[in-house]
């Protein structure tokens, strides 16, 4: 396996400094796997294997404690997420008014399954439960933001719009 | 002691207080059935199989976990709890390979008996197969997932008993599984080997690797000349299979039913233990008189030196560089044995026979070809031995008593209490202190050092050189506790043992299992009474000294020459390195 993190270049902290710099600040405290791998999840990015293994080891806990606890909550990702999360409502409102399909045009055109996420590192594929909106349905987030009242048509744009918005912050 | 006073099925039950159902309703005799439950291991009330009715109760509750209180009214056999319990075996059938009639754990598997127990003759759920993949990465430990039941046991025996903690519970809802992490094989994490898990599986989920079919073929070739050693723990526990009680030493019939396997000699590694007592026992002198690393520890448990490598490679030096028994055997048995025979040592086959799965990694350790080949070609477990004389259609019971062949087949009771905890240490102490003083050892029982506590002390007196402080360790658990304490400073010895297993090598990963009900219903616990019985039979051997072993004096005068010669250090000594504990923490590069 090749080196994927940043370490060595001085510039930005390796995900092994991350995580010595999470688990000492939670030295001691009983409880502490969850908010430590939540921490470490949102500093690196997702949780691979030998992020999971670091975090066991720098813990002084059996590996199979944390991928039990990573691989039991949703909440937690061994897959990196890319930089917009698309989550399409599949609760049972949008699924009526044909989310299902929405689904798979985002598929088409992203061309991954859902749960993946683009090789540029933009764009996550999600499913989700009823969001709460269903007065929008059909209705997906993107990271925070909330789009409705989708049609097919609309996915281009969707896609469009973050891109161009990815863009404009990279320039 | 606080009692508490019950009625289960119309009976009155005392108890004392903290006592769960199930034990007050075995203490009436009243038998319920369970799954996952195993005494003193695993307490998770998991598998619904031990319900029963509880007056003010609702619904079924679990028997193995809930806890009497005073006046309490339970009924373990109404239609209710007859139907749950049917449901719940019915439920777990349902995607179960139903492969019995091929299976290592057919008659002998917990599911299958309760299956039959319950008169369960349809299943009434339909439930998908899953198709995990088997796990066969290492020499030791077989998993296959598709016939887990997700009891725990297996994981709680490995995180509570032994620490180490290399199987967990995975995933959620209907994709859990219990495995390494991420699914990964055995041979990617910490697992040790020991085979304990394989022991508490009440399916046939965790098997050793089988070398079975190696050894017929050996026996089959006659070009091969196939000698075998059998461990001391084996004889404490080999009877199990063949219907004796826990605790029936068996010795001589062994050694009569492996003959008749066709084999052509079958020797003892309680040979190589005095043997390894011999130069285990000068190393620890010639640390103790030279200012070499000490405390010194065993090395005989393959479990324990690699959990060492891989967990506490800071204590690496410490660890004893005599080989264990089996190895000595096996570098012996292709080098002096055939020297003194005049037989061609590329036609040795050799065979141990072990209660250990870790012996099956030992013997393909790099570091144990010194005899110039591999020298031990194959390890069977206890159980694996029972097995090829059950298929050699031998009637174990009626077989009359025979001994071991000459010349490695001579030992002491010294060596025969190898196979328990506290026995290397009490066997080392016997012969040092004689070595050391030029005196008769009055008292040879050091008794401090004996029984299941998981970790004894004991100080001798050893003049000239002064009190001796030893300690002795069993189950990785308790070894783990020892090495922080030693770490810490917050204790010193001169001489530490270590098993892997809890009890030594009679409760090691390949003995005869115990099943939970049976764990349930004895009296004692099941490793005191094959402790108990290797005592009695230490005590009743006319040698129980390894210098006063008069083969090992031969092998000595005719080949070895001294204790941690020329010779033994090429033959019987050897080296351990640190390794990785996960795979994927080896590849970092950062
Ligand atoms: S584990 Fe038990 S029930 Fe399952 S196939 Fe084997 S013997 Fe049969
Ligand atoms: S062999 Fe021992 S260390 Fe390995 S999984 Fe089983 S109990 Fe754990
Ligand atoms: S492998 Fe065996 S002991 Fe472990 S959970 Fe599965 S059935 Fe139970
Ligand atoms: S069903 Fe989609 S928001 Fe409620
Ligand atoms: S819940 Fe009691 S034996 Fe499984």
């Amino acid at each position: 396996m090749s080196c994927q993190c940043q370490g060595k270049t001085g510039e930005k902290e390796s995900k092994y400094e991350i995580i010595d710099r999470v688990v000492d600040k939670y030295q001691g405290q009983e409880g502490s796997m969850i908010p430590v791998l939540h921490e470490v999840q949102q500093a690196v990015g997702y949780l691979p294997e030998d992020v999971q293994a670091y975090v066991a080891e720098k813990m002084g806990v059996p590996l199979s404690e944390v991928y039990g606890v990573v691989s039991f909550y949703a909440l937690f990702t061994t897959e990196p997420i890319g930089k917009y999360k698309i989550s399409i409502c599949l609760g049972t409102a949008c699924y009526v008014k044909g989310s299902g399909r929405i689904l798979e045009e985002f598929e088409k055109k992203l061309g991954i399954k859902v749960g993946e996420t683009t090789k540029d590192g933009l764009f996550t594929l999600e499913a989700c439960r009823c969001l709460g909106a269903c007065g929008l349905a059909p209705v997906l987030v993107v990271n925070e933001n909330v789009h409705g009242r989708l049609k097919i048509t609309d996915v281009p744009d969707i896609i469009e719009k973050y891109r161009a918005m990815s863009r404009e912050e990279a320039s | 002691m606080e009692m508490v006073n019950l009625t289960i099925d119309g009976q009155e039950v005392q108890v004392p207080k903290g006592s769960t159902v199930l034990e007050a309703a075995q203490k009436a005799g009243i038998d319920i059935p369970t799954l996952c439950h195993l005494k003193d291991i695993n307490k998770i009330g998991a598998c619904r199989v031990c319900v029963v009715e509880i007056e003010k109760a609702r619904g079924l509750q679990p028997s193995c976990t809930y806890p009497v209180t005073e006046g309490m009214v339970v009924r373990t056999n109404t239609a209710m709890v007859r139907e749950a319990r049917k449901a719940v075996v019915e439920l777990i059938l349902s995607n179960h390979p139903m492969e019995c009639l091929t299976c290592s754990r057919s008659t002998d598997c917990e599911l299958q008996a309760l299956a039959k127990k319950l008169g369960i003759k349809e299943i009434r759920f339909q439930g998908e197969n899953s198709n995990f993949p088997m796990d066969t990465s290492n020499p030791a430990i077989v998993r296959d997932p598709n016939k887990c039941i997700l009891c725990r046991r297996c994981v709680a025996v490995c995180n509570e008993v032994q620490g180490v903690g290399a199987l967990g519970l995975n995933e959620r809802g209907f994709n859990s599984i219990v495995a390494p992490a991420f699914q990964h094989p055995l041979s990617e994490v910490n697992c040790v080997y020991c085979g304990q898990c394989v022991n508490v599986c009440p399916v046939g989920a965790l098997k050793e690797k089988d070398e079975m079919q190696k050894v017929w073929e050996a026996i089959n070739d006659p070009e091969k000349h196939v000698v075998v050693q059998t461990a001391p723990a084996v004889r404490a526990a080999l009877g199990e299979e063949f219907g004796l009680p826990i605790g029936t030493i068996v010795t001589k019939k062994m050694v009569a039913a492996i003959r008749r396997l066709g084999i052509d000699k079958i020797f003892d590694t309680d040979f190589t233990a005095d043997l390894t007592i011999m130069e285990e026992g000068n190393e620890f002198l010639h640390r103790l008189q030279n200012g070499g690393k000490l405390p010194l520890m065993t090395s005989c448990s393959p479990g324990w030196v690699k959990y060492c490598e891989q967990h506490y490679p800071e204590f690496l030096d410490n660890l004893s560089t005599a080989k264990s028994p089996q190895q000595m055997f096996g570098a012996l048995a292709k080098t002096y044995y055939p020297e003194k025979c005049g037989i061609d040592p590329a036609k040795i086959f050799s065979v141990s026979v072990m209660p250990c799965t870790a012996k099956k990694y030992e013997r393909q350790r790099p570091e144990m070809m010194d005899s110039g080949f591999v020298d031990v070609d194959a390890v069977l477990t206890t159980r694996e031995l029972a097995a090829m004389i059950k298929e050699a259609g031998i009637d174990f019971n009626s077989l009359p008593e025979e001994d071991y062949d000459l010349p490695m087949g001579i030992s002491t009771g010294a060596a025969l209490i190898f196979g328990v905890t506290g026995g290397v240490m009490e066997a080392a102490l016997r012969t040092v202190y004689e070595v050391v003083t030029g005196k008769t050892l009055e008292k040879l029982d050091f008794v401090e050092v004996r029984g299941l506590e998981g970790i004894k002390e004991a100080t001798v007196d050893v003049p000239p050189v002064g009190a001796v402080k030893v300690a002795v360790a069993h189950g990785l658990g308790n070894a783990k506790k020892l090495l922080e304490r030693i770490k810490k400073g917050e204790a010193e010895y001169h001489f530490v043992e270590i098993m892997a297993c809890p009890g030594g090598c009679i409760g090691g990963g390949g003995q005869p299992r115990v099943t939970g009900p049976e764990r349930m219903s004895l009296e004692d616990n099941y490793l005191d009474l094959r402790t108990q019985a290797v005592y009695n039979e230490d005590k009743s051997m006319e040698l129980r000294k390894s210098h006063e072993n008069p083969a090992i004096k031969t092998l000595y005068e005719e080949y070895l020459v001294k204790p941690l010669g020329e010779k033994s250090h090429h033959l019987l000594h050897t080296h351990y390195q640190a390794k990785p504990k996960y795979q994927v923490l080896a590849e970092k590069e950062c």
